[in-house]
């Protein structure tokens, strides 16, 4: 469930004078931003960006890139992009890194829902002027670059339907891959990549069932340090099994480290406030007996912190 | 009634593409039983004298070829009538029940249709099947040609015109490396998948042409004529003549009934995009319009339907 706040009805043209006038003249007011933008809907939002052109004929998103600064404009211009087009921005940003990161493009790839992954891949060259496969391939090489673009590539069937049979026999090629130090990544790759959600969780279940263990618990520790192949497949596997509860240890993992890792934070956030922040936010609690309103409270600060706070739910 | 009159066009109408009805209803129609049974007895290719018992039987083969050729212009005409996504998803259903023969329809699909429509064919896929093309794909293909196979499948290339020159330039060697490799095949060269299935067609273009001005040769020359890879590298550079090479091949006096089939295939799915530019290198290539080759060896209905889908008057 959603952990944003917002009226059912709002007027795109109030929303835009009003951001007009936080933005007008000399200093922002950012409070005023966040009350507006802070408790709209992404289709409320992008009413507003219309209205806001049509008055003022400027593109809203451009004014508050100028406006504000930090942690926190990262956090609203996220905010403030369509659903895909976020996704697109959040992916480009993940390849050109150094060392691409890898868990946004899987996150993006495995959480979305097929026709969710097929607009960003619109929305993606679009933006770019490349195809989203492109770049990723590009940018990575050998198994990571295989798994990568077999993922972004998907457009998986997106019905319910399971194949007993076909479980069991892919959670045993799936346990002789990883057994088998070798770990031949195709078959793993292929099942990964290429079946239903459905599908495969039926497979993880059965993988649970007869092995008495999880599958990312076998992934645990394969080949060096180095290598993270491993930890991508994990990556992958937790997405499409339980994706909330991989979402809490991003989260727990972006607190946790000295200073925050705030852009991993800003990311789950925002991505998942309209979805299902709230389960998330319940299992942070399970986990660690501390809200995460509290922690983020501790440690974020300024309004970037406000701004975090009124997504989570918080009410003003 | 001449005998041999009646015999030569009793058997052009049973042969070529489609079924000449207008001349079968005339012979059969109208003839008398002796004229039929002269004919059955001249007619050695479809029927059989049985000595022994005093009468001539159709022969078996000579039957089911019949069926095919009846069949040519009710399978047109669905195809036709379908949605370019069916058509497309179905076109690849069988082409993986048919086996590795079949796998360039796979290219095909994959490699000429925009990027939309292969979108559509993945749906529409979903809808029909209850499982992904990349999916089916995965675990049906066994060769070597696999993994090019669902990468191509799973493409959603950009289709603006922007490229990056030196880019092209140096994939244009990348791939030149990749095709020299001695040790691996190149279809399975990690480079070479990567190349042909994400860059943009505008780009490809360019890798096409540097190749040709770096090693003097086009890139597809060095390849064998039944090459997945020949056929992907075609298709993706020069569709038109791949299109050529392909009618040429189904408009052979002994085609194989599968290699037929493309005729309609080809020309169903490309009528409403290039049929005019495939037509006109096809006249470049052999030096006859396709619709002439077409009056020459198709018959009746079917001949005219492929006729009125080649030349329509937009």
């Amino acid at each position: 469930m959603a952990t944003l706040v917002a009226p059912p009805q709002h007027s795109p043209v109030e929303d835009a004078e009003a951001l007009y006038k936080a933005c007008k003249g000399w200093g922002t007011d950012e409070k005023g931003i966040i009350s507006i933008l802070g408790h709209r809907t992404a289709e409320q939002r992008q009413q507003i960006r219309i209205a806001y052109q049509d008055l003022h004929q400027e593109d809203l998103v451009k004014r508050l890139e100028s406006e504000l600064s930090g942690d926190f404009e990262k956090a609203v211009y996220r905010w403030i992009l369509e659903p895909a087009d976020r996704d697109a921005v959040l992916a480009h940003v993940a390849i050109k890194k150094l060392s691409p990161d890898y868990h946004v493009i899987i996150e993006i790839a495995c959480v979305r829902s097929p026709e969710e992954l097929l607009a960003v891949r619109r929305a993606y060259q679009a933006r770019y002027k490349r195809s989203l496969e492109e770049d990723v391939a590009a940018h990575t090489t050998g198994d990571f670059r295989k798994l990568l673009v077999a993922l972004v590539s998907a457009f998986r069937y997106a019905g319910g339907e399971i194949n007993e049979r076909l479980a069991k026999s892919e959670a045993d090629i799936l346990h002789d891959a990883i057994k088998d130090k070798a770990l031949n990544h195709d078959e793993i790759i292929r099942i990964l990549s290429t079946r239903s959600k459905a599908q495969l969780m039926a497979t993880f279940n059965r993988y649970r069932d007869e092995h008495n263990t999880s599958i990312t618990k076998n992934l645990f520790g394969e080949g060096d340090q180095n290598n993270e192949f491993p930890a991508a497949l994990r990556t992958t596997i937790r997405c499409i099994n339980n994706s909330n509860k991989y979402f809490e240890k991003v989260i727990r993992n972006a607190i946790k480290r000295l200073g925050t890792d705030e852009d991993a934070l800003t990311r789950v956030i925002i991505t998942r406030a309209e979805k299902d922040l709230k389960e998330i936010k319940e299992i942070y609690y399970n986990r660690n007996s501390v809200s995460l309103d509290h922690v983020v409270a501790k440690d974020t600060s300024g309004d970037y912190k406000a701004f975090l706070l009124t997504l989570l739910g918080k009410e003003d | 009634m001449a005998l041999p009159d009646g015999l030569d066009s009793l058997v052009k109408a049973f042969s070529g593409h489609g079924i000449d009805e207008k001349s079968i209803i005339s012979l059969l129609g109208r003839s008398r039983p002796e004229h039929r049974q002269s004919l059955r007895k001249e007619c050695t290719e479809f029927f059989i004298e049985d000595n022994e018992r005093g009468f001539e039987r159709w022969d078996d083969h000579s039957i089911k070829l019949l069926k095919h050729e009846f069949m040519r212009f009710k399978n047109a005409v669905v195809l036709r009538a379908m949605h370019p996504w069916e058509r497309d998803a179905r076109l690849i259903r069988e082409a993986l029940k048919k086996g590795p023969e079949s796998y360039g329809m796979i290219v095909e699909v994959s490699c000429t249709r925009s990027s939309e429509e292969l979108l559509g064919a993945r749906k529409a896929y979903h809808s029909l099947f209850d499982h992904s093309i990349e999916e089916n794909i995965a675990t049906q293909v066994e060769g070597s040609e696999l993994k090019l196979l669902v990468a191509l499948v799973s493409a959603y290339r950009y289709e603006g015109p922007k490229v990056k020159e030196d880019t092209a330039k140096s994939e244009a060697k990348i791939l030149a490396e990749a095709m020299k490799n001695a040790e691996q095949k190149p279809i399975e060269d990690a480079e070479l998948i990567r190349i042909l299935s994400t860059r943009s067609k505008p780009h490809l273009k360019a890798v096409y042409k540097y190749y040709k001005d770096i090693f003097g040769k086009n890139i597809d020359e060095d390849l064998d004529d039944d090459s997945i890879l020949k056929a992907v590298v075609q298709c993706l550079f020069t569709p038109h003549k791949y299109f050529c090479r392909v009618l040429d091949a189904a408009l052979r006096d002994n085609a194989h009934k599968r290699t037929k089939k493309a005729l309609t295939r080809v020309i169903v799915t490309r009528a409403d995009t290039d049929i005019e530019e495939i037509n006109a290198e096809y006249q470049k290539q052999y030096g006859v319009s396709l619709t002439e080759k077409i009056v020459e060896t198709a018959n009746g209905n079917y001949k005219d339907f492929l006729l009125t889908l080649i030349s329509r008057e937009n």
